[in-house]
């Protein structure tokens, strides 16, 4: 038995370690089960859901940085019939939280959406206001502290699970969304999403991605990712979820250390399937070796 | 657990074959014990800045040695650097991954174009119907002899260098060539033309496709092509390249 305590709590929740997965790098977990054990898992944040079926983008859909990836896939989903059905199903036979990510083109959608999970087995939900890649929605709601104020409230008022609010890093301050999230009544965020970018291909004299631009992820991201969870974490008072590139537990640690209570393992499970696992696995073995009963005692350590 | 898991393997040999284009063997006994034709394998680069492994289909598979060939192009820096692999070096991979060909009775008419080829040697070695090849280069060939020995081999090349001067289609008609099975492999343009060709002539084919891939494992949902029908993964007009495919029929999905 290990001598240490990995559990969090976030809006009342209880999670079993602090490691989630970033939406959308995991699918709903079925393709991941044949490598990690979703059990072990803090949670299983899901890839976006909306109201109807939606096709995502025309292809190429993602492309390699040093360092990191462009992704645009466009928020490609089965929308939430089948999701219910069939990925809801799939997640509570394992003993795992389930956290659902919300997408919409719509405030209307958003609502909708959240209101119908309301009344499932969900632990929390992830109001995605911060996708680089879709035309309506997504990142439109995110950048402007008004409006995400705005769909927080609308969104809250519809809900009977915890709301968290996923920050896009695409803008000036950081704080100041945030503090919008806070004040339209959210139970936590989680930052960073995507960054955006984009990749020429100079052989053929255009845009690597058929969308021009897409998300930027990867260990390339990861100074930014944790400066402004330090800055989230000092401008409110509501729990964070950190990610962006975190690899190992090493890399968890350090969100942790500048605020967050909880972390999301996104693209390091296209490189190493069993990322998530290791995550947790460096986390304790970091805790054993430094003699630290609490992950509690970590969170949010450097001020 | 799946034996689709990421290991690391040995290099045996990493040869240039023709310009650009390297052939590589890997010790894999548990990979070639599993492997069907039209699957592939995801190779990670060593470089850190490199994050996303590589899906390289697989030539030939020979259980009995537990040995696996991969052939394939260098068309980055992620492939030059495969293309530096020295014998006894590792390598890290996951697969195979992917459905790969269906094996079917009757005649077979197997058409590869470019770097589209090697993934139908091994399928040309597993099937043991009457068969015509066809192949298709833009100029220097390569695997043509090692196809030799599975079936009557006809080749096309853009420069008229060997064979037929045109594409794969070319050499189809001017051979006459019919079939109860096509099974290609090739750029999409190749692939449009022999599904128009296939639906044409009431023929049966088997279309394997590429595209960017990030996970290769079915969640990132990077490598779509359009579906004719809805999905039953993705509920879409869309199916997974490295996860339904990336053999599809060619009714199932548009090019």
């Amino acid at each position: 038995m290990k001598d240490i305590n990995t559990e969090v709590t976030i809006a009342g929740i209880t999670f079993k370690n602090p490691v989630t997965t970033a939406s959308g790098t995991f699918g709903s977990g079925m393709e991941y089960s044949d490598y990690v054990d979703l059990s072990r898992l803090g949670a299983v944040t899901t890839k976006g859901v909306s109201l109807t079926p939606w096709e995502g983008n025309p292809t190429p859909r993602v492309a390699e940085t040093y360092g990191g990836m462009l992704n645009a896939i466009g928020l490609q989903n089965p929308g939430i019939d089948v999701f219910i059905q069939r990925d809801l199903t799939f997640l509570r036979s394992y003993d795992t939280r389930i956290i659902v990510n919300v997408v919409g083109k719509t405030e209307e959608e958003y609502c909708e959406v959240v209101e119908r999970l309301s009344d499932y087995d969900v632990d929390m939900l992830e109001i995605n206001i911060s996708c680089p890649n879709v035309k309506e929605g997504g990142i439109a709601f995110g950048q402007d502290p008004a409006r995400v104020e705005a769909i927080t409230s609308k969104v809250r008022r519809y809900s009977k699970k915890p709301i968290i609010i996923k920050l896009s890093p695409n803008v000036t301050d950081i704080a100041e969304t945030a503090r919008a999230a806070e004040a339209g009544g959210a139970d936590a965020i989680s930052l960073i999403n995507t960054l955006t970018g984009m990749k020429i291909d100079i052989e053929r004299r255009t845009f690597l991605l058929a969308n021009k631009t897409g998300g930027l992820s990867g260990p390339a991201i990861k100074p930014i990712a944790v400066r402004m969870v330090y800055q989230a974490a000092n401008a409110v008072k509501l729990p964070i979820i950190g990610m962006g590139g975190i690899m190992d537990g090493e890399d968890a640690l350090e969100f942790i250390m500048a605020g967050a209570s909880m972390v999301a393992v996104g693209t390091a499970n296209f490189i190493n399937p069993k990322a998530t696992e290791e995550v947790i696995d460096g986390i304790e073995a970091y805790m054993m070796r430094k003699n630290i009963k609490d992950i509690k005692d970590l969170i949010g350590c450097v001020r | 657990m799946s034996a689709a898991i990421k290991k690391s393997i040995r290099v045996l040999e990493n040869n240039r074959l023709e310009e650009g284009v390297y052939d590589l063997l890997l010790e894999a006994e548990d990979m070639a014990a599993d492997a069907k034709p039209g699957q592939f394998i995801s190779l990670y680069c060593r470089h850190e800045g490199r994050l996303l492994p590589r899906p390289i289909s697989i030539c030939e598979i020979d259980s009995k040695a537990g040995s696996i060939r991969l052939v394939y192009r260098v068309v980055g820096k992620g492939t030059q650097e495969l293309s530096e692999l020295k014998p006894q070096d590792v390598a890290d991979c996951i697969g195979p991954l992917g459905n790969g060909f269906t094996l079917e009775e009757g005649k077979a008419l197997i058409v590869g174009g470019g770097i589209g080829i090697p993934p139908l040697l091994e399928l040309a070695k597993q099937l043991k119907c009457d068969k015509d090849i066809v192949l298709g280069y833009r100029d220097a060939t390569f695997l043509n002899k090692d196809f030799e020995r599975y079936g009557k081999v006809y080749i096309s090349t853009e420069d008229g260098s060997t064979g037929i001067k045109g594409n794969v289609l070319d050499a189809i008609k001017a051979n006459d060539l019919t079939a109860d099975i096509i099974y290609a492999c090739g750029p999409v343009p190749m692939l449009k033309g022999i599904k128009e060709y296939a639906m044409t002539k009431q023929i049966k084919a088997q279309l394997s496709l590429e595209e960017r891939m990030a996970c290769g494992i079915g969640a990132c949902l990077a490598c779509v092509c359009k579906s004719t029908e809805v999905d039953h993964h993705s509920n879409v007009h869309n199916k997974r390249v490295c996860k339904e495919g990336p053999v599809f029929y060619a009714d199932e999905i548009i090019l």
